[in-house]
């Protein structure tokens, strides 16, 4: 069925596939460097094949050629054959190299998709809510970035058609990214050994044609005669199941929209720098996140103390998910926080550092830098890029905290 | 000079007392502490794991032939794909020619009449052999299915099978391996015979020195980090268990540190024997002789700070990434050396294809495409895509099989003469070399192809369109096996039936070649004294030497051991 490339399978009877097919914009590219490597490889197998044939040939014992004017050693030809080698590996090195840089490179307005890998399947969650099991959809020509975690051991998502793969591990966010450029059905691997049914954790990547997603969507990812755990009339957005989360599990009592006595609030958070009481900082990414929920002792806000219950054990990671993809549309939000409200319930100010953070002294002017505030945001909320008043609970500078160079800069420690 | 001087017994036609014939007690054996019988009890030993780690691969096969797991139950199918690694891995490949040729060869080679540390050797078999019980008694009581490289926290957490074990066991024959490695450094820096300076050490000890030298730097690493493995498992100690606390990706840094200098420790001194066996069946000094020599220590030194190349995939930082790729790359440049210098040995040589040679020229092939594929996996993006397929489970058979394991079968056809004081079926052995070279790519180029098309490694069901390259690989895979058993036959038989072979049926030049076959337990009558470089091949040896009386005209001029005992096939001359 595949014949666009005419190398990539023949059919003798049986079917004898030579290449994957070329299903994202990563495809040609590295298609293209694995014939430049496969060329230098047979070049100098067949130069090593050939010199040891045509040596064994002519000097065969016994045979009558002349051997005179021996030679043991010879730095030119030493130098020639370490420096031509070393020269084609470095041009390789820079090719692979740059190559690799890409897949880290996430575009902006990529549509995030959270994957949760888990002894023997792949949980796939949309921003807009729709979930899916070992199948994920996507539309062609929209970057998609994976964001992904494991419940228990280590996996790996593999789709070869796409030529991307990264490791999923248990309690770290991993991402990758790809953008689908033909429709069609393509095999979605773990590639890393998980245990028992580590072969049959798979599923395929469904890429349609933009037109047929949107349908797909709005028949909230059912196919017809499809029973599945999405039902077409109440689908909640992943920020909105992640509020009822957060009322449900009780984040609410101690995180409300201003900050109190027991707790911070969680708005406008989103890509801030965070003071802990230690005196360290952190951006609260997703990961921050994460560990603050599950494990929130490792890093307390500066002015407040280590009262918040574990959550590890009590959430999945898909709970974990909606919350984060919650607290992330507080970001921009700016119903709910009262303007003016720089002094918390205890009349203390919301910049407890004492003036040690270099913003602290005058939270209102944090605003400035903060004109990308909707960069925060799932691409699927809707943009408000109206400056909340909010920015008083900011302790720190945002700069540099673009979802794209964020994700993959400090998720991946 | 004579290096060797003209035994009584031997031209009376007596049997000479040897180290196999001086007693016959099993105690004498189990409690040796001579090299040369410590180094048949590894060969023993190392070929029956070999045995059982080749059944498991063709079980593997098998079912592979088939999309469907038809044959084994999922569960039993990892146990099986972990058993082959394990037992190939450290059970054989790291001990098979170190223990057994270098044991054997180092001390004959350099003059000296056991290695450093006799008892330590011994120490060191029965170390070897306490591990290969604990992992045969994991496999007894349940097998383990963690793979080859006891990832976490699958192996410390979620797996439920004999991995302390078996970790007990890798544990144990790590120590094996250290008490090895420590033997030849100090035998190779103490023991050489007057006048047999360093460079003129045969490049077979050059490649052990490099290789003992990773071992003593390296095995602590991996016994440590499987310890922690072991210590989180049994204790719920948090290590590498993030529920813990732990961090997983911290054993592959760990694990990676040792075991990609492991895959020098396996292919190193198989370029030490390529090395002997192209030198000699050229009949010319090796081409390029101290390149060689240090390119061994180069490709030691590199391949400590190249682990990270395994990892690419993990979401470490994208420059860790550039860092490990380009020194992986450097590699390549020592690999090459040792490639074109061999090669360039043979011009102007005069080339025989005994089995040996064809043994080592099936290496240097085999490992050209083993290496070259390595650069697919050096280069980053690439690797994305190639990581944890069938093209990584190919690169690094090309490079262990068609490296390692064809230098120590062109090891052994090359000194089984000298082992064993017998020649074997020459004809037939040439046969099973050329089958075996034929079996393996027919296995292993298919696996290239059918990874880059995707197919993940350890995957018991498999997509139906792969399934073409899974027969390929499975039919050559019968080959390769036959190729195998037929060695194992003939060389067994040659012990009752094979024809003596004299102290230097090859009329090769080293020091382990002037003394009987099979040598007199202290190895040499008097001490050696050097006074010759080594692989001085051509002296007597040129094209218009063509007959043999010729040939010892000059031969009576120049001082070299192959002069001293010229006569066909190593029979004492008739002076």
């Amino acid at each position: 069925m595949n014949l666009n490339l005419p190398l990539a399978e023949w059919e003798l009877g049986v079917k004898i596939p030579f290449l994957p097919q070329q299903a994202s914009t990563f495809a040609g590219e590295i298609d293209t460097l694995y014939f430049v490597l496969w060329a230098l490889t047979l070049f100098f197998s067949a130069l090593v094949g050939f010199l040891i044939l045509f040596f064994v040939i002519r000097y065969k014992k016994g045979s009558n050629v002349s051997r005179a004017n021996l030679v043991h050693t010879s730095h030119s030809l030493e130098l020639a054959w370490s420096i031509i080698p070393l020269f084609l590996g470095l041009i390789i090195f820079a090719w692979g190299a740059k190559l690799y840089a890409d897949v880290y490179k996430v575009p902006s307005n990529a549509k995030e998709v959270f994957v949760i890998g888990k002894q023997w399947m792949w949980h796939l969650q949309h921003s807009n809510g729709i979930r899916e099991n070992n199948e994920l959809h996507v539309p062609i020509g929209q970057p998609v970035k994976l964001t992904m975690i494991s419940q228990d051991t280590i996996h790996s998502f593999f789709v070869p058609d796409f030529r991307i793969k990264r490791d999923v591990l248990p309690g770290r966010y991993t991402t990758v990214w790809f953008q689908a450029t033909k429709p069609g059905r393509y095999h979605l691997f773990c590639a890393e050994y998980c245990g028992m049914q580590h072969s049959l954790m798979g599923g395929w990547v469904y890429v349609m044609e933009p037109k047929d997603f949107e349908k797909w969507q709005n028949s909230n990812g059912q196919k017809p005669g499809d029973a599945s755990m999405n039902t077409p009339t109440a689908r909640q957005s992943l920020s909105e199941q992640g509020a009822e989360i957060y009322q449900s599990v009780g984040c609410a009592n101690c995180h409300a929209p201003q900050d109190n006595r027991r707790g911070p609030s969680l708005y406008a958070i989103y890509g801030k720098k965070r003071q802990f009481v230690d005196g360290r900082t952190e951006i609260a990414d997703r990961a921050y996140i994460r560990e603050s929920i599950l494990k929130p002792g490792e890093k307390i806000t500066a002015g407040y103390e280590n009262i918040m219950p574990v959550y590890d054990g009590q959430l999945t990671e898909e709970q974990v998910n909606a919350l984060i993809a919650y607290i992330k549309s507080l970001g921009t939000t700016n119903e709910p926080k009262m303007p003016g409200s720089e002094l918390d319930n205890n009349g203390k100010p919301i910049s407890t550092d004492g003036g040690k953070s270099n913003m602290g002294g005058t939270p209102g002017a944090t605003t400035g830098p903060n004109s990308g505030n909707t960069r925060g945001t799932d691409s699927t909320a809707s943009p408000n890029t109206k400056n909340s008043a909010d920015t008083q609970s900011i302790q720190g500078d945002v700069r540099g905290t673009s979802p794209g160079s964020n994700s993959s800069g400090t998720m991946n420690r | 000079m004579s290096a060797i001087p003209v035994r009584p017994e031997e031209l009376a036609g007596t049997k000479r007392e040897n180290y196999i014939n001086w007693s016959h007690t099993v105690k004498d054996w189990l409690l040796t502490v001579d090299h040369k019988r410590i180094a048949v009890l590894y060969l023993v030993s190392i070929s029956i794991f070999f045995a059982m780690g080749g059944v498991a691969a063709m079980f593997i096969r098998l079912e592979l032939l088939t999309p469907k797991g038809d044959l084994f139950r999922s569960d039993v199918y990892n146990r099986i794909f972990s058993a082959h690694g394990i037992m190939m891995i450290f059970l054989f490949l790291v001990p098979s020619i170190p223990a057994t040729l270098g044991n054997f060869l180092i001390p004959l080679m350099i003059g000296a009449k056991d290695l450093a540390f006799p008892r330590l050797n011994l120490l060191s078999w029965y170390l070897y052999m306490i591990g290969g019980m604990f992992v045969l008694a994991a496999t007894v009581f349940g097998g383990v299915d963690t793979g080859w490289t006891f990832y976490t926290p699958y192996s410390s957490v979620y797996s439920n099978s004999q991995v302390a074990l078996t970790i007990l066991g890798v544990f144990i024959a790590g120590f094996s391996s250290i008490a090895t490695g420590i033997n030849f450094i100090v035998t190779i820096h103490k023991m050489r015979a007057p006048g047999l300076t360093w460079f003129r050490l045969p490049l077979f000890v050059w490649a052990h020195y490099a290789t003992s030298l990773i071992i003593v730097l390296g095995t602590p690493v991996v016994a440590i980090t499987l310890a922690l493995v072991a210590v989180e498992r049994v204790t719920g100690i948090g290590i590498f268990n993030p529920n813990l606390g732990g961090d997983p990706v911290l054993f592959q840094h760990l694990f990676w540190f040792y075991s990609h200098p492991a895959v020098y420790i396996m292919i190193l001194p198989g370029m030490g024997i390529t090395s002997e066996i192209i030198a000699c069946f050229s009949r010319k000094r090796i081409f390029g002789y101290p390149f060689i020599a240090f390119s061994s220590l180069a490709i030691a030194l590199f391949g400590f700070f190249v682990w990270g190349h395994h990892m690419f995939t993990t979401g470490q930082s994208m420059y860790s990434g550039m860092v490990f790729s380009i020194i992986s790359f450097l590699v390549a440049v020592p690999s090459a050396i040792k490639v074109f210098n061999w090669t360039s040995t043979m011009y102007k040589g005069t080339v025989s294809l005994k089995s040996p040679m064809i043994y080592a020229l099936g290496f240097i092939g085999l490992f050209t495409v083993g290496g070259l594929t390595g650069l697919f996996l050096s280069t980053l993006a690439m690797d994305v895509h190639l990581q944890d397929t069938y093209f990584v489970v190919a690169h690094f058979h090309y490079v262990m099989v068609g490296g390692s394991l064809l230098a120590f079968l062109g090891g052994i056809h090359f000194w089984w003469p000298k082992i064993t004081g017998k020649m074997y079926h020459e004809g037939v052995a040439v046969g099973a070399a050329i089958l075996t070279f034929i079996g393996f790519n027919l296995t292993f180029f298919p696996q290239f192809i059918v990874g880059y098309i995707g197919m993940p490694r350890r995957y018991h069901w498999y997509p139906d369109e792969y399934q073409f390259w899974h027969v390929m690989s499975s039919a050559g895979a019968s080959v390769l096996a036959l190729g195998l058993v037929m060695p194992a036959v003939y060389l067994i038989l040659s012990l009752k039936y094979g024809a003596d072979a004299g102290p230097n049926p090859w009329r090769a030049v080293g020091l382990e070649w002037t003394t009987s076959s099979p040598p007199p337990p202290h190895n040499f009558d008097e001490i050696p004294v050097v006074t010759w470089e080594a692989y001085e091949y051509d002296a007597d040896y040129t094209d218009q030497v063509a007959d043999e009386s010729t040939r010892q005209e000059i031969s009576g001029t120049v001082p070299h051991p192959v002069s001293d005992h010229m006569g066909t096939y190593g029979n004492p001359p008739g002076e």
